[in-house]
């Protein structure tokens, strides 16, 4: 069965009329994860003022519908927050804010998350600051593990 | 009506009015059990026994020597899990290859499971087994060679006669999933030394639910559904009437028009090939040029990834399908894509189109522009696509 079919209407919007594509020219941080072997990859960019809050997000994705409006979704979350709230959007916010997604695309959203913590990593390295709760993102997650550990739950 | 370009024909094809019209009776009026003892199911039996002839003869084989099944997926198993039993004491290995349906390899690897050697041939970069490293991977105790006839991800056709003529050499069974092929292509189970053959009605404008298994006579072979003595004792259940007859018309009517809808396939088929190829950066054909079949075309889009590519093409009412892992449930792309080389990011980016006689050069030209535009579209989002840009720009500067 075709996880297509399973997808909700707001996936579906940010898929067909994605928010935020693009590049950035000179971004805060930019960060890049996931692995083509896998058939995902995000790169997030953020543009973030003196008072550490993004003013501006642009992705682009390599993926599936849901690697592409999981992206989307994330962009549109973390705008207007500050570096520290920016790191609360988890995965799970992703996907509600998505009404959910298949059991087998949960890891789009894993991966957004990850994008958005790669980018943040990146903007604090170049700022030479340290922001509370950011560990060094891995930039190639096992996707099987995570997957199951995500079924499990 | 919203527009609807089909080209998902290896899928599963539209059942035909004509062979619609046949079955009819069989599900209303003459619905008796052909097993039954009176003239009302006796009727349907006989109907049963000319269909069987019409089918065998397709295939230069004897009608006792066709079994119906369920379908492709069924035969490939009781061909595979009934040779490995009746056979077990005479060895424990089968040669296969790495391009298999997965009806083949996961029973296969069920196969392994219970104590039997699978040798898994590879394929050269348009999925073509080799005939030498196949008798190379022969040994005293190979008891089955299952090579399929045309493969459903790429079309590539495979040379059968020959590999049929090195397993009778040797004294083996040869099998061949021949479900994408049956219909499609001129099969003789003698000529081609064929002792067992997988095929399905749906893929031949028939209906779904109903297959076949060819066992040459004299093959040793375990029963495989047991039961009641329908399909000689060898396969249990009550017979599937309207099934098998829809299947024979089909097998007639794709019999009478073989050259001529491999002709206009071939046509559209070699358009669209030309076409994607000449007009569309960054794309390869997947499988062989010339030894595919008529209907088969499989791409290659670099930087893309298949998924998002089908459901944009949907929205163009363009139904296609993809070895890309985020279609299949598993989170490897297609195996038959790795099998060929094909490097993991470029097999997640894969699409097949396959035609049918139905099929026009408007729907073809129609498809090439949409795929263009979403192509394109992929293209403007995809991180990779950036980087190749970037490196590509870099390299004209130095």
């Amino acid at each position: 069965m075709s996880q297509v079919t399973e997808y909700s209407e707001k996936l579906m919007d940010h898929f067909m009329n994605p928010r935020n594509v693009g590049e950035m020219e000179n971004p805060s941080g930019v960060g890049t994860v996931g692995n083509a072997k896998c058939g995902d990859i995000m790169r997030m960019y953020l543009d973030i003022d003196e008072n550490r809050v993004v003013k501006e997000a642009k992705f682009k994705t390599f993926g599936c519908g849901a690697a592409v409006a999981t992206s989307s979704m994330a962009t549109e979350l973390v705008k207007g927050k500050t570096v520290q709230e920016a790191l609360e959007v988890t995965n799970k916010a992703v996907m509600e804010a998505l009404d959910g997604l298949p059991p087998v695309k949960i890891h789009c959203s894993l991966l957004a998350e990850e994008a958005i913590h790669a980018a943040l990593w990146d903007y604090a390295k170049k700022n030479d600051i340290v922001i509370e709760g950011l560990k060094e993102p891995v930039n190639d997650i096992d996707e099987t593990e995570e997957f199951y550990k995500m079924q499990g739950e | 009506m919203e527009k609807r370009i089909y080209l998902d024909n290896a899928a599963t094809t539209r059942v035909l009015p004509e062979v619609f019209e046949t079955m009819k009776p069989f599900f209303t009026e003459e619905y008796g059990n052909p097993s039954s003892a009176y003239e009302f199911s006796g009727r349907v039996a006989n109907r049963i026994a000319e269909a069987t002839e019409e089918i065998a003869k397709l295939i230069n084989a004897k009608a006792k020597e066709i079994y119906f099944t369920s379908g492709g997926s069924e035969s490939d198993n009781w061909a595979l899990k009934g040779v490995a039993d009746a056979l077990k004491s005479k060895g424990n290995h089968i040669i296969t290859s790495k391009i298999e349906h997965h009806a083949i390899l996961h029973t296969c690897e069920y196969l392994e499971k219970q104590g039997y050697e699978v040798t898994y041939l590879d394929v050269d970069e348009n999925g073509l087994v080799d005939p030498a490293a196949l008798e190379k991977a022969i040994r005293p105790e190979t008891i089955l060679i299952s090579v399929m006839f045309a493969n459903n991800e790429i079309g590539t056709i495979e040379p059968i006669a020959k590999i049929g003529e090195i397993a009778h050499k040797h004294g083996i069974y040869f099998h061949t999933d021949a479900v994408q092929a049956f219909g499609h292509v001129p099969i003789d189970v003698e000529a081609m030394h064929i002792d067992m053959l997988s095929a399905s009605g749906h893929k031949i404008n028939g209906p779904k639910g109903i297959g076949l298994l060819y066992i040459r006579t004299g093959t040793k072979i375990s029963n495989f559904i047991h039961g009641g003595a329908q399909e000689r004792g060898r396969r249990a259940g009550t017979t599937n009437a309207p099934g098998i007859l829809g299947f024979s018309k089909a097998v007639s009517i794709a019999s009478e028009k073989m050259d001529e809808r491999t002709a206009h396939e071939t046509k559209l088929r070699d358009r669209l090939i030309e076409r994607v190829l000449s007009e569309i950066p960054h794309s390869r054909l997947n499988g062989h040029r010339e030894n595919r079949l008529s209907n088969n075309t499989n791409f290659c889009f670099r930087f893309i990834e298949g998924e998002s590519l089908l459901i944009l093409l949907d929205k163009k009412g363009i139904c296609a399908s993809s070895g890309s892992a985020c279609t299949s449930g598993s989170l490897d792309p297609s195996h038959v894509l790795l099998a060929i080389g094909l490097p993991h990011e470029i097999a997640h980016g894969s699409v097949r189109f396959t035609l049918s006689e139905e099929t026009t050069e408007e729907d073809i030209d129609y498809t090439v522009e949409s795929l263009k535009q979403i192509v394109e579209r992929l293209r403007s989002m995809s991180p990779l696509y950036e980087d190749f840009v970037k490196k590509e720009k870099l390299s004209k500067v130095h």
